[in-house]
């Protein structure tokens, strides 16, 4: 265990965390404004490359493939939403057995328009390099999900923390019932929350389809270690999401690298530690 | 009251008989598919003390299953033991075991309310996964354990009509046993917690010990549904223990109708026809799953036992309609 | 509210009942009815190598019109979903429903271990196609009498490609699989043999199977070792390669036959040229018979066959050999296994014969991943070429049979590391 393993364990800890933040952002927020326990988001996120893979099959572009793949499926949970979230009004076991309903016929959907292939998203060759700094070799597409991750990351805290409609969602997420008393309207905040969570889980399916692939499963498999970002962060928060991001992915590398026989236990064990001492989380609010 | 609900009880008791009497009749396949059932119809109805009465929903009851399963298992293949007549104390022990687990998790899930008693249950459920996944040693990770023949005592288990019975006889006695407790003071505290906790703590209940010891009763219950579960397949597989094994079982009981036991069980053999025989006709099939989730939740509040009532409602006079039993609400 | 529980359960009844009657209405059939059940998974994340297990079996039945020597064959295809729970809920219908003659597939090691129990339990022939368990055909073998193996054993391929390694000059060599009974086996074949010949397995790494970011594992990679030995199956086959060269590893790369199998390579980059794995296949087999088998099947389902294609393809023919032999006439289970453990034939891998634990002895190929032209198809692709062939392998290799059963079955912890650094 030399110096050489921290720092490269270190690295794809943190980029592995990065593609996290992208999935779970999406899953916090929808969480801390709709209360809604979304198991459709790994769903979004296997889509999102999906739908990438099609962009890219037909044209040729990974550029192209990244806002096509991320709005389609924003659509397709805006109008999951309106028709079926929407009317159930508020019941977070009723919303979470619709979410597996519509995980299922999404999975048959995939299956049935892309096949059972294991395939693969290939980025442009300058992603395929990899850094050699000081002798050691970093992979230039785990920089490049952190850099996708640190600008996402800023943007969503700026729009949160800086403009009128974030001002909205936060009032929300703080209080749905004074934030109707204010005159906000909170069912199209909801509706957008939604898109934009089925947004960014499509961006890291995208992002991820190069890293992990792009397989029937992918779905369950990812989702839920995106659930334990969440919680350990704190839902509805997006401080949390990227601090619970790092952890989750500092964690599951270096569990699996030391004590590989205990590693997903050394995932979720401390989110059910976490739960119980905290149940909103790290920087989740009461 | 009293004559209403006696016939009701007869009505149970006599599509009891039927199953029983009916059963063994049919084709061999057709008797593991009850068997498999009825087994969560045990699983099903333990969730249902949780969720429909108490207002718990938990997304986690597959550890308990999970916790009987392995139990039978590793005692059967490291030390030989639960094949003969010392299948009932593994019963027991297999029981025992899942509740003591609930009772270590309820400390910490029982606190949490609503959506958070959702996430922590998940939490927890996954933790049992990661073990069963990870601890080779012990589970055999992915490859699960495989059994010996089921237990022979004079009585052998492993012709499946017998299982059969076994299993209806344990289902039968889950059934009342469950239906007497939800009858008594303590199930009707249950459902007082469900309805208002803040009035019963104020009455003077001490609502968090309530939850948490339905929470062990729970998880007894899905303990046996666990050992039960072992025998009838023969093999016991981290699969066992999955999300979709909880959601399912969730599903089992929204889909019959929570807070009427039965409800669960009906459900369970709805899932379980889906999953088992449905996939064997159809491509297809996830659609089917996926569809029955949607349309119960959209269509179907009180699930398929609010139905009939539904259908009354509609036809008379609002009041009645008033009645219908809706899904408890599990908001904080 | 109880009256409807009752309404509602004779409904439920009423159901059960409809199944029951479908069930059972079957007669157990003409005498010139096959029916054959094949586990595959068709959903889920190994859909595509349930694809090409059942297209192989299915172009072969396509070619002679589903007719067995006067046979009919009814051939009924199972979604095992690559789980081994739920393969023994399929096969427990296939044989209770359908009432099948002998059941056909499923695709892991772990699906065959919980599988071939049944076979037992319910007095129905099983023909493990796939999965590859070692102890199936070996210290288990008289558990199981009316199991055959049409496949191969995990450790089979990879003796001699324990040999080939040392022959290359390695001497220290890592080795990095999914965490299963394949895996298990796969490694440990490849040990015992390299470590007879004088090399040393210096580091066993297990990422758990479905293991997508191996980000963990590759920096733990002994730096001075002369080759990495791995073992990949499904998603992970893909990425493994590649996260291993952006890492900026260039060592050889060994690796167990579904690492670089022809379902995956058409998704693989150029990473993969030169890293070399040993199967009893190829499609990239350049005789006469194998080259008609690839141009048909890929004209037929649009792609190259994998070994899971052809070894389900093989195994309908095999079958097909033994109701040649009774004239279309089942034979009853245990006459059937007899048979079919007796017959030699030549194959699209080669010649195949069974040995006395029923498990096939045939030959095993040395293949290295190359980008070239082949079969007279217009396009450069990766192709497995084979290097060199080792004629007639059997499961106990050079070990003999006695000798070889006496060690326990492969595992996690066998043969120990004994040179583990």
């Amino acid at each position: 265990m030399d110096t050489n393993f921290w720092v490269i364990q270190a690295f794809n800890g943190v980029s592995y965390g990065a593609l996290l933040f992208l999935l779970a952002s999406g899953l916090s927020l929808i969480f801390g404004v709709m209360r809604i326990v979304n198991l459709a988001h790994g769903s979004f996120f296997l889509l999102g490359g999906y739908v990438a893979l099609t962009v890219i099959w037909t044209t040729g572009s990974w550029l192209l493939a990244i806002p096509v793949a991320a709005f389609a499926v924003a659509v397709v949970g805006l109008l999951m939403e309106r028709t079926c979230l929407r009317p159930l009004g508020f019941d977070p076991l009723r919303q979470v057995l619709l979410t597996v309903g519509f995980a299922y016929l999404f999975q048959q959907a995939a299956l049935d328009i892309w096949g059972g292939d294991n395939l693969d998203i290939v980025p442009p060759a300058v992603l395929r390099d990899s850094a050699v700094v000081g002798g050691y070799y970093f992979p230039m597409y785990r920089i490049f999900m952190i850099g996708v991750a640190v600008a996402i990351g800023v943007i969503l805290w700026l729009t949160m923390e800086k403009t009128r409609i974030g001002a909205m969602v936060r009032a929300t997420v703080d209080d749905a019932e004074m934030a109707r008393g204010v005159g906000i309207d909170t069912s199209r905040v909801s509706m957008l929350i939604f898109a934009l969570g089925a947004f960014l889980a499509a961006l890291g399916g995208v992002i991820g389809g190069a890293f992990l692939g792009i397989y029937p499963g992918l779905d369950f498999a990812i989702l839920p270690i995106a659930f334990a970002v969440v919680i350990i962060g704190g839902m509805g928060s997006l401080t949390g999401a990227a601090v619970g991001s790092l952890i989750v992915g500092l964690a599951d590398n270096f569990g699996k690298a030391l004590v590989p026989e205990v590693s997903y236990f050394t995932l979720y064990a401390p989110m059910v530690l976490i739960l119980a001492l905290k149940p909103t989380g790290l920087f989740g609010r009461e | 009251m009293t004559m209403d609900n006696r016939r009701k009880i007869l009505m149970v008791v006599a599509a009891l008989l039927a199953v029983l009497v009916i059963t063994p009749f049919s084709g061999s396949y057709v008797i593991v598919l009850v068997t498999h059932a009825l087994i969560f119809g045990i699983l099903a109805m333990s969730l249902d003390i949780l969720l429909g009465y108490t207002g718990l929903p938990s997304l986690g009851q597959a550890a308990y299953l999970g916790m009987g399963a392995y139990l039978t298992a590793v005692l059967a293949t490291r030390y030989q033991f639960g094949l003969d007549w010392t299948f009932w104390v593994v019963v027991v022990l297999g029981i025992l075991i899942a509740a003591a687990t609930a009772a270590f998790f309820g400390l910490f899930a029982i606190r949490a309310t609503g959506v958070y008693f959702l996430m922590i249950t998940l939490a927890l459920g996954m933790c049992v996964w990661g073990l069963a996944y990870r601890w080779n040693s012990l589970t055999g990770g992915d490859n699960g354990i495989v059994l010996p023949p089921r237990p022979e005592f004079g009585i052998e288990l492993a012709d499946d009509v017998t299982y059969f019975y076994l299993v209806f006889g344990f289902f039968a006695v889950s059934l009342a046993t469950l239906y007497l407790l939800v009858r008594s003071p303590f199930g009707h505290s249950l459902v007082g917690i469900r309805e208002n906790e803040l009035r019963m703590r104020i009455l003077g209940y001490n609502t968090w010990l309530h939850k948490y010891i339905a929470f062990i009763i729970a998880g007894g219950y899905g303990g046996l549904a666990g050992v039960l579960w072992a025998q009838a397949h023969g093999l016991v597989s981290p699969e066992d223990v999955i999300l979709a094994t909880s959601v399912d079982a969730l599903l089992m009981v929204v889909l019959g109708g929570p807070g009427t036991l039965v409800g669960g069980a009906i459900g369970a053999g709805i899932v379980v026809f889906l999953r088992e025989y449905l996939s064997t006709l159809v491509p297809w099939w996830q659609y089917v799953l996926g569809g029955v989730y949607v349309l119960t939740i959209l269509y179907l509040p009180g699930g398929l036992m609010g139905l009939p009532e539904r259908i009354r409602g509609s036809r008379m006079p609002a009041a009645v309609a008033g009645e219908v039993k809706s899904l408890p609400s599990v908001s904080h | 509210m109880l009256s409807k529980i009752a309404r509602s359960l004779s409904w439920g009844l009423v159901a059960v009942g409809l199944a029951a009657g479908t069930g059972m209405s079957r007669e157990s059939g003409a005498a010139q009815e096959l029916r054959i059940g094949f586990l595959a998974p068709t959903t889920g994340i190994f859909a595509q190598i349930g694809k090409d297990m059942t297209n192989g079996f299915q172009m072969y039945l396509d070619e002679v019109k589903g007719d067995f020597a006067g046979a009919k064959v009814k051939f009924i295809v199972e979604d095992e979903e690559g789980k081994p729970p739920v393969g023994v809920r399929k096969v427990e219908k296939l044989i209770r429903q359908d009432k099948v003659h002998m059941f056909i597939g499923g695709l892991l090691a772990s699906t065959g271990y919980a599988l071939a129990p049944v076979s037992t339990r319910l007095k129905t022939v099983y023909v493990a196609s796939i999965p590859a368990a070692d102890d199936l055909t070996q210290r288990d073998s008289a558990k199981f009498p009316l199991l055959v193996r049409t496949g191969w054993t995990s450790s089979q391929p990879n003796h001699p490609f324990g040999e080939w390694a040392c022959e290359q000059g390695y001497k220290r060599i890592v080795a990095i699989a999914a965490d299963y009974a394949f895996g298990h086996e796969v490694v440990g074949g490849f040990q015992r043999a390299f470590e007879a010949c004088g090399g040393r397995i210096i580091q066993k790494i297990w990422p758990p199977l479905g293991t997508i970011d191996f980000g963990p594992f590759i920096p733990t990679l002994k730096k001075d070792a002369d080759a990495i030995f791995t073992l990949m199956v499904g998603p992970m086959s893909l990425q493994f390669p590649k996260q291993l060269a952006s890492a900026g590893i260039k060592k050889p790369v060994l690796g167990g036959g579904t690492s670089y199998d022809e379902f995956v390579l058409p998704s693989m980059g150029d990473e993969v040229i030169g890293h070399v794995s040993a199967l009893q296949y190829s499609a990239a087999l350049e005789t006469p018979r194998n080259a008609a088998f690839v141009k048909k099947y890929r004209e037929k389902y649009g792609k190259v066959p994998s070994y899971y294609s052809e070894s389900n393809y093989t195994t309908a023919q095999m079958i097909h050999e033994v109701m040649k032999k009774t004239k279309g006439k089942w034979p009853g289970a245990e006459q059937f296994v007899k048979l079919l453990a007796s017959i030699q034939l030549e194959t699209a891998r080669g010649p195949v014969r069974l040995d006395e634990m029923k498990n096939p002895v045939h030959n095993v190929y040395i293949r290295k991943v190359e980008r070239k032209k082949l079969h007279g198809y217009a396009k450069d692709e990766l192709w497995n070429s084979v290097v060199k062939t080792y004629p007639n392998v059997s499961q106990f290799w050079k070990f003999g049979k006695a000798e070889f059963l006496k060690q326990p079955v492969y595992s996690r912890d066998f043969p120990p590391c004994k040179f583990c650094e």
